[in-house]
């Protein structure tokens, strides 16, 4: 790929602001449900409940925001890309509150914040070919200045992802496999170069035969483009795949922050604990060795998320404490973070 | 496999199992020739992509295709019986009571508007022959045997989260004591602690009950975890069978070598895709349906499909190398 010049603008523009490209200040969401009609009584749900975390710009990184179903994830990204607004707390990116980019820069946000969304179906139109997603930013953005420019810009980006212009051109999203659905996607972010891909499970869809593919081209964006990434996933062998750094959240919190390697090494959360020997790894010699005690996984009481800790319903080693606070996210050794009262003595 | 023991006999053997669908596009051959063994007291996998034919082929052999749907032939045996070809109402003593289907998705298929026990129940009294009270006892029993508090009899699908509705599934699809039980994409849309109890519950019936669990997935690590032999699908056919370690240790069909090497899994450094895509049901390459996409293929891999061959104890392969 003949991208070095473009990234290299980039990192030249990125030195003027030297702010952390993503910083999350106590993020919290509160969803409204129920209530409709008077027949069903009105219920809270805190979705996030004060995250902070912060992706850097001096060097493009893969941050993993991994956690189980209902754990706040998606809202995270959809605040992040402006979709939602967070009830308390903020999101700077560069330094600069999402609000007043979407005001005051809006197409330059739109062009650094590119997102990938879990079901690639439903970004198309499904009456029009699918190259129009590519033509309208193209025209939007102005990055070609005529007709045949434009074609010659598909074709070549296309064939940096490795699809076929002659084989997708022209058809029609409901003729695409979701896997070709979703590498085309990945055309229109390599054409937009953003600063920042906020990714929603993108590969839940794709087959496994050509996930690693679909990563591949991330890692190279980060390599070649200095392209950052939030990738959202449940899934830890995806995450310890692609990542650089992992952060994990349960049920609104985040619990634990680190390198890769560390977090799935020796992690420090009892529930990353748990989600690290839940793990299925591909290799029959390597089997589960605890069962997991399923009557201890669903209590019926929910999570009564504010006073004590997420996780201390289920935690084998929640102490009196664990019920009455909340233990803050802090630095337990260098480049790691959890918020668990296991450590401390460390503070 | 030649073996005479208890343990080896079949339960079920599926024959050249074809189930074609109709179409405006003219015949889509969903499963094109399907042949399998699963034996007593094991966990049975199903490995293969989406497309590939998993979910059909089950539908084959629980008998379930409906038009647009046909089967044009094979066999699928259970229990020296044919499937195909006995009458409606024997397949009806059969179904629950000897052989027990979780469908993909299974979890919401439960009634939101009736209670756990009675959706229980109505299932125990139609196949069996108990009373009201029996089936409610069996069907009490059943969910602490899945590890589920008995407060679940008298609650609503609502108020339960995924895994636990899964495990209601299970608790009555083993309360017959079938011989066989047939999940369909079991932890799909699970989440990966759930996962882990729920694979391990259905490995607990083999275990427990001495029943034959056929586990069907695209996902190659919880077969990993729990199966004892597996059957690898692609494009319609089976191209691989062999005991879990054998095929995770030495694959032979480039496929299954291919889908190995492609899941990303911690602590492994080489992981590389399959290029390519997967054919379509409505036009299968000739030859080996892989050949366009193997790395291996030769001149006679184009024209001459491959059929499925015993290459070692228990290992089955359809590859011309």
């Amino acid at each position: 790929m003949d991208l070095e010049g473009t990234s290299r603008a980039i990192l030249e523009r990125e030195k003027i602001v030297s702010q952390p490209l993503v910083e999350t200040k106590n993020l919290s969401k509160v969803y409204k449900i129920g209530g409709g009609l008077g027949l069903v009584s009105r219920r809270t749900i805190k979705a996030l409940d004060a995250v902070s975390f912060t992706i850097p710009s001096d060097k493009a990184a893969i941050t993993a925001l991994v956690g189980e179903s209902g754990s706040g994830k998606t809202t995270i990204a959809r605040i992040i890309l402006g979709l939602l607004e967070p009830t308390l707390g903020e999101v700077l990116y560069k330094g600069r509150r999402i609000p007043d980019w979407l005001k005051k820069n809006r197409m330059e946000y739109l062009r650094e914040v590119q997102p990938i969304f879990q079901d690639p179906y439903s970004v198309y139109n499904p009456f029009y070919r699918v190259e129009r997603v590519l033509e309208k930013i193209i025209k939007k953005f102005k990055l070609a200045s005529g007709k045949a420019e434009m074609r010659e810009i598909i074709s070549k980006t296309m064939k940096d992802i490795g699809l076929r212009p002659e084989d997708l051109l022209g058809r029609y999203p409901h003729q695409l496999s979701g896997g070709e659905r979703q590498r085309f996607m990945l055309t229109r972010i390599l054409l937009m170069k953003p600063r920042l891909i906020v990714a929603d499970e993108p590969v839940s869809m794709i087959d496994v035969s050509l996930r690693s593919i679909f990563l591949d081209h991330l890692t190279s964006f980060k390599d070649k483009l200095g392209v950052s990434c939030l990738y959202i996933t449940h899934d830890l062998n995806v995450a310890s795949y692609v990542a650089d750094s992992i952060l994990v959240l349960c049920h609104g919190r985040l619990v634990e922050e680190g390198p890769k390697d560390a977090v799935i090494g020796d992690p420090l959360h009892p529930y990353t604990k748990l989600l690290v020997s839940s793990i299925a790894i591909p290799d029959p010699r390597r089997r589960w060795k605890e069962k997991t005690d399923l009557t201890s996984i669903e209590s019926f009481e929910e999570l009564k998320i504010g006073e004590g800790c997420v996780f201390s319903a289920r935690c084998p080693y929640a102490k009196e404490v664990c019920k009455q606070k909340a233990p803050p996210l802090a630095q337990i050794r260098s480049e790691r973070k959890a918020s668990c009262f296991l450590y401390s003595d460390f503070e | 496999m030649r073996c005479e023991s208890e343990r080896c006999m079949s339960v079920l053997e599926v024959q050249d199992l074809k189930v074609y669908y109709e179409s405006v596009w003219g015949g889509y051959k969903a499963v094109d020739g399907a042949s399998l063994k699963a034996y007593r007291n094991e966990v049975f996998s199903i490995a293969g992509e989406s497309g590939c034919g998993k979910s059909t082929l089950v539908d084959g052999i629980l008998r379930l295709v409906k038009p647009p749907g046909y089967i044009p032939s094979g066999r699928v045996i259970f229990e020296g019986t044919n499937l195909l070809e006995i009458p409606e109402d024997e397949l009806r003593g059969i179904r629950w009571v000897k052989m027990a289907y979780i469908p993909q998705g299974a979890m919401n298929s439960l009634n939101p508007v009736i209670r756990v026990e009675e959706q229980m129940t109505d299932a125990i009294i139609d196949h069996g022959s108990m009373n009201k009270e029996e089936a409610r006892e069996l069907a009490i029993s059943m969910l602490k045997e899945v590890g589920l508090p008995v407060e679940v009899a008298r609650m609503y699908p609502h108020e339960l989260s995924g895994g636990m509705k899964q495990r209601v599934i299970i608790a009555t699809a083993i309360a017959l004591k079938p011989i066989l039980i047939i999940a369909d994409e079991p932890t799909t849309a699970l989440d990966v602690i759930v996962q882990k109890g729920i694979l391990e519950l259905l490995r607990s019936l083999k275990e427990k009950y001495g029943m034959t669990v056929i586990v069907v997935s695209h996902d190659m690590a919880a077969h990993a975890q729990v199966a004892d032999r597996i059957a690898i699908m692609y494009a319609g056919k089976v191209v691989e069978i062999g005991s879990i370690y054998d095929l995770f240790e030495e694959p032979l069909h480039p496929y299954t070598k291919g889908l190995i090497s492609a899941i990303p899994a911690i602590g492994k450094k080489y992981v590389k895709g399959i290029p390519g895509l997967a054919p379509s049901p409505l036009d299968w390459p000739q030859g080996c349906r892989f050949h366009p996409r193997c790395p291996h293929a030769k001149d006679i891999c184009g024209e001459v499909e491959p059929s499925m061959k015993e290459v070692g104890p228990g290992r089955h392969l359809a590859c011309h190398s």
